[in-house]
């Protein structure tokens, strides 16, 4: 069935080249863009995410913020014990809790001193609430806008939730202030350049992951159901299991890769389940151009690039700029740069002709 | 019969009057007023002697005595050789007589540390007792109510028998009461707690809750009557609190409906979200600030009707946003709902930053009309306040504009044949496009509206849409779409149940649980409470 090879030849040329360039070229970047490029690096994953559960399935999730904060939560929470008791209070707690005047961890810390735990948790828990929040909503039909506000409304209330002290994940700061992950400093350049690298090779495998799970008949189905869900019904397939499980494999991509954008950030707090952060995934995956699984990658490095640069250079247009860029989008390219390319290299094509 | 009672009771209450009037002044002559030492011995010393002679001259209160705290109060008190002065920037007088002196050079300042300052605080309440104004009068048995001591009590009775006003009488007879209650004396202790029991006051129920903590109150009589006092202020108390959450919950669940109304017109028309909804509400709301500072100009005298003027201003300039809005990019989403969605967020953040640009990112102050601040108590420990009661009026006014509008006009006719079956209406000769327009620029303006009351009872900032957007959402998701009356059960609904629920469980949990809810409801009804049924309910 599935005799189309993963990629074609020049497809394994250009991972090739993307694995050599990142690993040739990040060692000699300036300490500032290679913290920017994990830190974009990340964001395409969860673009990436969002282009198989909108561009492909059709679902338009406005939460996907929140499975990139549980992700990075999970790994915080590594970080924090990990502090040991280098913190202001030389305590065994994290100091958020000698403050608190907490005496000893409450149970959802349980096992956090452990790596491989915080791995664990780190897809676990995102894939748990999609899973169960998935199911009870597909499973009563609930679609299109109607989902998306759900989820907007999910993301809503677990920020309320992670604001307030008493939830045990540092109320409105976040985790932040981490000195070691895996007993090594990680405040030093050779550390940042590993981290930069492995999200890198992250994003490919995902890449490469997406692509599999595209071209195989399941990934035929989510599309059909994308067009039109009822003629999928009406054949005899049992759509709930198929959105279910690709809004789960999504939620667990932006865990990953929420859980490698804490230690490059330094800092997760509630403000990255914000619904206007959850929002931004879309446009990335919009402006890149859904349906194709490089499209949001591209739009990714595109909104985010234009990002630093304008809060640096002009702070007040940002807004103006991000908005337009909405509309634009929406209007004008409902492709968005792949698109763009496609009708460009097409209309020269024709014009050859 | 009982009208001679009643003549009877005034003529006695006429002549306690007159005693207490005569005694006062008899006293005042007896006592001499304020004496050169007791002026002395207040401002000088150790400060327990110096609190000693305090209370010992409020026995005999004057107007020496009040203006002598008054200058402790503010530092303008000096001493010098065995008098008081009170040193002014255009005067100096003598702090017992009164008459005007000079100040010596080597005068020397009276410190006064926290304590005193809160005893001499405590004393000049203490004197408003006496003033002639009710309001003075009322402010200082507030003010004596946080520091009841036994020490004051002839002062109290002494108010108790000049006090003409009964509701102040009868507040004065609490006040006495809470101050015997710690008393050394059993049966006083025991009158006071039968005393109090009457009482409907929260700082009542704090002040027995304290005696009957473990260890304060020993006698099991007294205990048991405070036991019973607690318990009826509890049970009167209890039914404000009630009655309070009912009340917060319909004003929440009136501001909810109003912002959802919009929402729900142009959901059920086009089928599209619009995320700026929030955002043409602060627009609503900066108009009315706009309007505010025009009569503030212009119109000084006629500024307490401003915000009758703000209104139809608020419900224009939002109606025209959004019917540009929809002109310039929602028109051309058609059938493409999520994009529209991602459209309408760009066009909140540039609405939010365009804001931001005029009027800067504070908020900006918008001033209640004096008709609208204030409140209406209704029991002791429940105050509606006016601006709230005045919301909930005004959403159910533009309910039934937004009712009449829909069902009884041509207009609205067109727009429910739209709803409900947009390619009959167009064969029948609708024009979509225009109703199109015309919907989407009511149920912004219905924003403005919102918008418009919101900036009476909150702060007007390019933030303030974004706190009501996700809960609106709510409402329209539970409500369902195509009839008013879901968002009006479902905005009502979710706002006493999420008041109920915050009694409880806190703000933040009662929005969690209210989540929860309204998806384990979505699983029983998934187009809301009120669906349109039929054909029409296909998507």
């Amino acid at each position: 069935m599935n005799s189309q090879p993963l990629l074609s030849k020049s497809g394994r040329i250009i991972v090739c080249v993307a694995i050599a360039l990142l690993l040739a070229v990040t060692p000699f970047l300036p300490d500032f863009y290679v913290t920017l490029l994990g830190k974009i690096m990340c964001f395409a994953i969860c673009a990436l995410a969002m282009d198989l559960i909108w561009g492909y399935t059709g679902i338009l999730s406005l939460g996907h913020g929140l499975f990139f904060a549980l992700g990075g939560y999970a790994m915080g929470m590594y970080l924090m014990r990990q502090i040991g008791r280098d913190g202001v209070y030389k305590n065994d707690l994290p100091d958020f809790m000698v403050f608190l005047d907490w005496k000893e961890l409450p149970w959802h810390w349980t096992g956090s001193e452990y790596f491989v735990w915080a791995l664990f948790l780190t897809v676990a828990v995102p894939g748990l609430l999609a899973f169960l929040f998935g199911y009870f909503a597909f499973r009563s039909r609930i679609k299109g806008v109607y989902f998306s506000i759900i989820t907007q409304a999910l993301t809503f209330a677990a920020m309320l939730l992670f604001f307030r002290n008493e939830t045990g994940f540092g109320g409105n700061n976040g985790f932040t202030d981490f000195k070691r992950i895996l007993d090594i400093p990680i405040a030093t350049p050779s550390m940042r350049i590993t981290l930069c690298v492995i999200t890198g090779l992250t994003l490919i495998a995902f890449y490469l992951v997406a692509k599999y799970i595209v071209q195989s008949k399941y990934g035929r189905v989510l599309q059909a159901i994308r067009d039109a869900e009822s003629r999928v019904l009406f054949t005899g397939y049992n759509t709930l299991w198929y959105k279910l499980s690709i809004w789960t494999i999504s939620a667990m991509m932006c865990g990953v890769a929420g859980a490698l954008y804490v230690p490059q950030v330094g800092i997760i707090n509630p403000g990255e389940m914000s619904p206007a952060a959850s929002i931004e995934i879309a446009i990335w995956a919009a402006v890149g151009g859904r349906a194709t699984l490089i499209g949001p990658i591209i739009g990714a490095f595109f909104v985010n690039g234009a990002k630093s640069w304008f809060t640096v250079a002009f702070p007040e247009f940002w807004l103006y700029f991000l908005g337009a860029l909405f509309i634009a989008v929406t209007l004008f390219l409902p492709q968005g740069i792949m698109g763009l390319v496609r009708k460009l290299s097409g209309a020269r094509q024709g014009s050859e002709k | 019969m009982i009208l001679k009672i009643r003549h009877s009771q005034a003529a006695i209450k006429q002549l306690r009057l007159l005693f207490a009037a005569i005694g006062l002044m008899f006293c005042s002559f007896a006592a001499q007023a304020l004496t050169q030492a007791q002026a002395l011995a207040i401002s000088v010393g150790e400060n327990d002697d110096r609190v000693a002679a305090l209370t010992q001259a409020l026995a005999t209160p004057d107007p020496a005595l009040s203006r002598l705290i008054d200058a402790l109060l503010d530092d303008t008190a000096k001493v010098v050789s065995g008098k008081v002065l009170i040193v002014t920037s255009d005067k100096t007088t003598d702090a017992a007589t009164g008459q005007e002196t000079t100040a010596p050079d080597n005068a020397e300042d009276i410190v006064n540390n926290n304590r005193l300052r809160r005893e001499l605080e405590s004393a000049k309440a203490a004197l408003g007792l006496f003033s002639d104004n009710v309001e003075t009068r009322t402010a200082a048995i507030t003010e004596l109510r946080a520091s009841a001591d036994e020490k004051k009590l002839p002062l109290i009775d002494r108010a108790l028998a000049q006090e003409s006003d009964v509701a102040l009488q009868a507040r004065l007879q609490q006040l006495r009461a809470a101050m015997l209650i710690a008393s050394s004396d059993r049966n006083k202790r025991l009158e006071a707690a039968t005393a109090l029991a009457s009482s409907s006051q929260p700082t009542v129920k704090s002040l027995l809750q304290g005696r009957l903590a473990a260890g304060v109150e020993t006698d099991p009589e007294v205990r048991a009557a405070l036991t019973t006092a607690l318990r009826n202020i509890e049970s009167r108390l209890a039914w404000g609190e009630r009655l309070g959450v009912v009340f917060s919950g319909l004003s929440l669940g009136s501001i909810l409906f109003l912002v959802a109304l919009g929402l729900a017109i142009c959901y059920g028309l086009m089928g599209v979200i619009n995320m700026a909804h929030g955002e043409l509400m602060m627009i609503g709301a900066y108009a009315t600030y706009v309007v505010q500072n025009a009569f503030r100009q212009h119109f000084p005298a006629a500024f307490d009707y401003y915000i009758l003027a703000a209104i139809p201003v608020a419900f224009a300039v939002s109606a025209l946003v959004g019917a540009a809005l929809e002109r310039t990019v929602i028109r051309w989403l058609y059938g493409r709902p999520l994009e529209t969605l991602l459209a309408t967020w760009g066009i909140s953040l540039m609405l939010i930053q365009l804001m931001r640009t005029i009027f800067g990112a504070q908020n900006v102050p918008v001033e209640n009309p004096s008709w609208l601040s204030g409140g209406w108590e209704v029991l002791s420990n429940l105050t509606l306040p006016y601006n709230r009661i005045a919301i909930v009026f005004f959403a159910f006014m533009v309910l039934i504009l937004v009712y009449v509008l829909i069902n009884k006009t041509r207009l609205g006719l067109f727009v429910r044949g739209v709803t409900q079956n947009r390619t009959m209406a167009s064969c029948m000769g609708v024009n979509t496009a225009r109703i199109d327009m015309y919907a989407f620029a009511l149920g912004s303006g219905i924003a403005g509206l919102a918008g418009c009351a919101l900036s009476q009872i909150g702060n007007v900032g390019p933030d303030l849409g974004q706190g009501y957007i996700v809960d609106s959402f709510m409402v329209v998701v539970l409500g369902g779409v195509g009839q008013l009356a879901g968002t009006v059960y479902a905005g009502l609904g979710l706002g006493v149940l999420n008041k109920l629920l915050e009694g409880w469980t806190g703000a933040v949990l009662a929005k969690i649980i209210v989540l929860v809810f309204i998806v384990v409801f979505i699983q029983r009804r998934p187009q809301g409470i009120f669906a349109l049924k039929g054909r029409s309910a296909e998507s």
